[in-house]
């Protein structure tokens, strides 16, 4: 098998680089001006609240299908997976295996059951037999937390990206910034956009450049995996083979344990603490998809309970085969780049992907022209993943803002339907210029566990909530507001006392030490925690109301009544 | 919202209490519930003995099958695709025929409702 070395790569970037760097930002340019013409386009169709929330419910299931895709593949599972699976091999797979069985609770508990009975937010499904301030205020204050925590990873990630991908190296400029400067300028570039695409498209917009991203990730990885296969005679075991002995970790790159779980010889503690660490993981990331704002909020754009179904089916066919993919492009990364190559470029195997499109495009289209080529197409790829999945995380934030803490606590619901949009629109402003600050004071911290974190909040607050409000007869306001606050505050509290905030050298504050907890991930207690509070919230309180439960049984289960 | 026509709120609770008390409508939570329930204990239990043997089975998860470098973690965590997309396509062979149907019929039965006794959602 050849390999392509760290030299031999840094020789092609060198001469590739200005043309790699001139295509990238083309075809980004390009990616923009199309998205913001659709996004103007659609603006002429956004008339009505509903237009606004929910794309008038116009869309097919295959469409929204495609959009959540778009919605929900973020860069952490495109280029993060594909360099996790990379330098730790198995362990990469692992974490891709959770992002997808949590589409069987969003497809068998949630989903149409939500787009019957809800409107806007997920609000409308908790608040349906409640009290309405308290529980919209618990909801909207769990939708902003765990989107601005998603919308940190991905910003300050796009940030930590832009010197990679266009090849910006200490010492020299692009445009006059170095790399420093560039970074700033990527976030606040980011922000824009994202607002943009919100406040002038909204969900009509939005859920358009979703699709336009999920087309071109499928394709740009569906290419990838192509060439990958070709180059191993579409043998999987010879590509496995070489990833192994090219990653600097033989066999054990194929099995699990090399990044989660890892043993410490003589260290049983920590053996222990590794291991329940990965168990937390795998329970966070099965259950808190379903519990995603973001997410939620699609199941709304299409007309009926079935079309909802169909959409998380063809969700779940994309989101698989895109997950099988980006197993071939680790693989691939590993085989072909090597871990050493990898680990040069970024520690965290973030550049995995566009250095194994550098290394295809070298080999199949032509030497450097073609591998400059192909590197800049996955940037470019990359950019608009990033950006189609900030822009759903501030719908749904600002979705929450002005349809449950606006119109219906603040103005309990005396308000027009146009004072609520435009409240929608200043809300995600807001919260954009928030994210943009908050990115910038974070651009240089470890915040990659944001998304893990989301996902673990999303499981112990939001998904308790949810199914016991569609399950449980007995629930009720009292219960809605515990676990909701309950499974939040367990879940950022344990973590903030854990090793991925103080206390080790990873950590997002190195120099400080106020670590008592030892798992990275608080799934594992702070799920059946927020389920704990439900219960033990409802059966504290006496309230309970018989007919608004018969209701929303009823529209939930046939669709009567539905929006 | 503006375009609902208002409606006696009693008259329309009660009928859902009403539906929701009958048989028919027993009937379509027991095939919703029958069916979702088992699948989602059947599908976690099964994707968390997968998390857990990848955690302390390593040595049988790194077993190598067909003198190839395909291993039994691997062939696992393609068979949790598999079981993935064979769920959710159970899933929808299942709601077409038993709860599309039983759905329809008790929506048609209700009859046009106005959102006056909803949430302002």
């Amino acid at each position: 098998m050849r390999t392509v070395h760290a030299a031999d790569m840094l020789l092609a970037a060198e001469a590739g680089n200005h043309t790699a760097r001139n295509l990238t930002i083309t075809l980004f340019l390009v990616f923009v001006a199309v998205t913001l013409a659709i996004t103007i386009w659609a603006s002429r169709q956004t008339k009505t609240a509903t237009d606004f929330y929910a794309g008038g419910r116009s869309f097919s299931g295959f469409q929204n299908g495609m959009a959540i895709g778009g919605d929900y593949m973020s860069a952490a599972s495109f280029l993060g997976i594909a360099g996790i699976i990379a330098l730790y091999g198995y362990d990469g797979f692992l974490y891709s295996i959770g992002f997808l069985v949590a589409w069987l609770v969003a497809l068998l508990l949630v989903a149409e059951l939500l787009r019957n009975s809800g409107r806007y937010t997920m609000a409308d499904v908790l608040a349906f037999r409640m009290r309405q301030r308290p529980v919209r205020t618990a909801a909207a204050v769990s939708t902003i937390t765990v989107s601005i925590f998603y919308l940190l990873a991905q910003m300050v990630g796009a940030g930590a990206l832009v010197a990679l991908l266009l090849g910006i190296k200490p010492g020299t400029t692009f445009l006059g910034m170095d790399a420093a400067t560039a970074k700033v300028a990527t976030i606040i570039m980011v922000g824009a956009l994202m607002i943009i695409y919100v406040t002038v498209g909204g969900m009509k917009g939005t859920t358009y450049v979703q699709i336009v991203k999920a087309f071109l990730l499928m394709s740009g990885a569906l290419l990838m995996t192509v060439l990958v296969l070709a180059k191993y005679n579409f043998n999987l075991s010879e590509l496995l083979g070489a990833a192994a002995a090219s990653s600097g970790k033989g066999d054990r790159l194929l099995e699990p344990g090399l990044r989660y779980g890892v043993e410490v010889a003589g260290n049983a503690t920590q053996t222990f603490y590794n291991k329940m660490d990965l168990l937390s993981l795998g329970i966070a990331l099965v259950l808190g998809t379903a519990g995603l704002p973001h997410i939620l909020i699609r199941f709304y754009t299409v007309p009926t309970a079935k079309a909802a179904r169909k959409s998380v089916l063809w969700a779940i066919g994309i989101i698989g085969t895109f997950y099988l993919l980006t197993l071939a492009l680790g693989f691939g990364a590993a085989a072909l780049v090597g871990g050493e190559a990898i680990t040069a470029q970024d520690k965290a195997g973030n550049t995995a992907a566009p250095q194994l499109a550098e290394a295809l495009g070298l080999e199949f289209f032509g030497g450097e022209l073609g591998g400059a080529a192909l590197l800049a197409i996955i940037a470019a790829v990359a950019f608009a993943t990033i950006l189609a999945v900030v822009a759903g995380l501030t719908l749904a934030s600002s979705s929450s803002l002005a349809h449950d803490f606006y119109a219906n606590v603040l103005k309990k619901g005396e308000t027009s339907e146009r004072q609520e949009v435009r409240v929608a629109r200043i809300s995600a402003l807001v919260i954009g210029a928030i994210s943009i600050l908050l990115s910038i004071y974070a651009q240089n911290l470890n915040v990659a566990f944001l998304v893990a974190l989301a996902f673990a909040v999303a499981a112990s607050g939001n998904l308790p909530a949810i199914l016991y409000s569609l399950f449980w007869r007995r629930f009720n306001t009292s219960g809605a507001v515990w676990a909701i606050y309950g499974g939040l505050l367990s879940a950022v509290l344990l973590v903030f006392f854990s090793p991925v905030v103080s206390g080790a050298a990873t950590s997002m504050f190195p120099d400080h030490d106020w670590q008592w907890f030892p798992l990275s991930n608080p799934g594992i207690l702070s799920i059946p925690f927020g389920f704990l509070c439900g219960w033990l919230g409802t059966i504290v309180s006496k309230e309970h109301d018989e007919e608004k439960y018969a209701e929303l049984e009823v529209r939930a289960l046939t669709g009567s009544g539905a929006h | 919202m503006s375009t609902d026509t208002p409606a006696p709120a009693a008259s329309q609770s009660d009928k859902y209490l009403a539906v929701q008390r009958s048989d028919e409508f027993a009937g379509l939570r027991r095939a919703l519930r029958g069916f979702v329930f088992p699948m989602t204990v059947a599908f976690f239990l099964w994707y968390a003995l997968y998390v857990i043997l990848s955690a302390y089975a390593r040595d049988f998860m790194g077993t190598k099958l067909f003198g190839s470098n395909i291993n039994v973690a691997l062939v696992f965590g393609l068979l949790q695709f598999v079981s993935t997309f064979l769920i959710a396509w159970l899933y929808s062979r299942y709601a077409d025929r038993k709860i599309d149907p039983v759905a329809d019929r008790i929506r048609a039965e209700i009859g046009e409702v106005t959102h006056e006794n909803g949430p302002r959602g």
